[in-house]
């Protein structure tokens, strides 16, 4: 009964004007953190909040949503919010990465190359990536501000010397049009190359923290790195169990106590669009 | 400590021996109706070193924040090698900051980065400035360390594992590793006992010998600025009472406030 008391996709109009001109902001200014004024959301911070103030702002009747948790559909995180717009917007769902035209995700960008028209949100738990360099909000604008971004290279330098190598693994800092360092969220290192000259708008939202950036289609986007040791897109040295796929981001299952495990893609849509097509992996039955 | 030549890097610029490096005119800086340093006026020739001294209070600080730029100024010019400060960009203004100045702060802690390690901490100039390569960053880092006598194998230990010394020792090789022109001290000895003092001293004035630095150096220490400073200015109630070479100030001095000074001095 009271979802119909709520606006289309949960916001009133004036919010969501709000926060489309904050995104116009942020497309306009590639990588620069736009603040905006973040709503309480009926979810904690840290589920989200951010990414689903975006897509509301987004959402429009005819859309189709896409809503990924780690690159998987069906994890906590993913069916509550496709569950939260599919009652108050009412649009239709789809797993498949191909079809959607708004997809919000946790942490991964999908393995189906995206396209013209779409639109990806990414939930943002800390969108400065200077901020445990530097703590002072005031100071990191500055160093925005003046492009002095010395300081993210320390922190590679940090961690070749206490690691051998860069161990940053994720949130792995880059730099946008040759101009702001962004933190790309929490997306696996694996991901970063996808983000740069991608057809996709991709639009960045940190709820608690009030900020919202932005990669319009098509935008220049390296990884930081040392000429010694350059940028490298990793992941675990395996094929994956299910479907077979070598390229794709994996996650590690364990199985049982004995130190069985195996290792599947994380994006649960392109595993099983593989199988369907009837690949099979080392420990995947034929569907 | 061996002898470092010059390094060749260094852009001279304009500035010569015979042409002061930093020209400071009139400067006055008040905290509302309070005074914070009056009509200040001075020529710093390169390869110099001035010592400020005064007592709590007399607007030395005030008068070396005013100059490395962390304040603004009311009234007053500065221009170094030829260029006004005051008239700079913010972007301008901060990457003379990390180039061509240096500024050591009293408390380490100021001017490190203690959760970055000790390389990390040299090396972050040289990546400010655009250093993009690992090892040879690294090798900058050692080198400094082994010049400011830090062990080799502490590279990777971070400053909250190093005595105060070390600490210090530690923030003038960060500051250093630029290869800049002009350094600030605001009391680069204060909180060090006195045997890690005189090792500070010695290294100071070995490294300031070697590099041709020039150096605004404030203190309360006159022990200090008589083996480091060429020329002395003291400072009372935020105006320069006196200024002259080191030896002739400290040795016949002509100010009341001066007088007072040296005679406090306890001789042990």
């Amino acid at each position: 009964m009271t979802d119909q008391a709520y606006n289309f996709a949960y916001l009133d109009e004036q919010t969501k004007r709000m926060i489309r001109r904050a995104i116009l902001k942020g497309i306009a200014v590639p990588g620069y953190q736009v603040p905006f004024a973040s709503r309480e959301m009926p979810m904690p911070y840290g589920w989200g909040t951010g990414g689903v103030q975006v897509t509301a702002a987004c959402l429009v009747p005819e859309d189709l949503l896409k809503v990924i948790d780690q690159g998987a559909d069906d994890t906590t995180n993913a069916v509550s919010i496709r569950k939260f717009f599919q009652r108050t917007a009412g649009v239709a769902t789809t797993e498949a990465t191909a079809e959607a035209t708004v997809i919000q995700t946790r942490h991964r960008i999908p393995e189906v190359p995206l396209t013209e028209g779409q639109i990806l949100v990414y939930q943002v738990p800390i969108p400065e990536p200077l901020r445990f360099l530097e703590p002072r909000e005031t100071e990191t604008r500055k160093m925005h501000e003046l492009e002095e971004y010395g300081l993210m290279h320390v922190k590679l330098y940090e961690d070749i010397a206490r690691h051998g190598e860069i161990a940053t693994s994720y949130a792995y800092p880059v730099k946008v049009e040759g101009r702001y360092v962004m933190d790309p969220s929490p997306i696996p290192k694996f991901d970063n190359p996808k983000l740069g000259q991608s057809p996709a708008i991709q639009l960045f939202g940190a709820g608690r923290e009030q900020r919202i950036y932005a990669l319009p289609p098509y935008s220049d986007v390296v990884s930081l790195d040392f000429d010694d040791h350059p940028f490298q897109a990793s992941k675990a040295p395996h094929d994956c169990d299910l479907c077979g796929a070598k390229d794709s981001y994996l996650d590690e299952v364990i199985t049982d106590d004995a130190g069985g495990r195996m290792f599947v893609c994380s994006d649960t849509d392109f595993c099983a669009g593989r199988r369907a097509e009837g690949h099979v992996g080392r420990l995947g039955e034929p569907v | 400590m061996t002898l470092h030549p010059r390094n060749p890097e260094i852009s001279h610029g304009t500035a010569t021996p015979d042409q002061p490096l930093l020209k400071v005119e009139g400067l006055t800086k008040r905290y509302g109706p309070r005074i914070g340093c009056l009509d200040v006026s001075f020529d710093l020739y390169p390869g110099e070193v001035l010592g400020i001294v005064g007592e709590s209070g007399s607007g030395k600080s005030t008068l070396l924040s005013c100059l490395a730029g962390h304040q603004r100024a009311d009234l007053g010019r500065i221009a170094y090698d030829g260029r006004d400060v005051l008239a700079m960009s913010e972007t301008e203004r901060r990457r003379l900051g990390r180039t061509d100045w240096a500024y050591v702060h009293q408390n380490p802690r100021d001017g490190l980065r203690m959760g970055v390690s000790a390389g990390g901490n040299v090396g972050e100039r040289l990546m400010a400035v655009g250093a993009r390569h690992y090892g040879d960053i690294r090798g900058k880092a050692a080198d400094w360390l082994g010049r400011v006598e830090i062990a080799g194998d502490r590279i990777d230990d971070r400053p909250s594992a190093f005595s105060g010394g070390m600490q210090q020792r530690l923030q003038i090789a960060r500051n250093l590793v630029t290869s800049p022109r002009l350094v600030f001290m605001d009391e680069p000895t204060g909180g060090l006992d006195v045997s890690v003092q005189a090792r500070l001293l010695d290294l100071l004035r070995g490294l300031v010998r070697d590099l041709g630095l020039s150096v605004i150096i404030v203190t309360h220490d006159l022990a200090v600025v008589r083996l480091l400073a060429h020329r002395l200015m003291v400072m009372k109630s935020g105006r320069v009472v006196e200024q002259g070479l080191t030896d002739q100030v400290l040795d016949d001095p002509q100010h009341a406030y001066t007088q007072l000074l040296v005679s406090s001095v306890l001789q042990v």
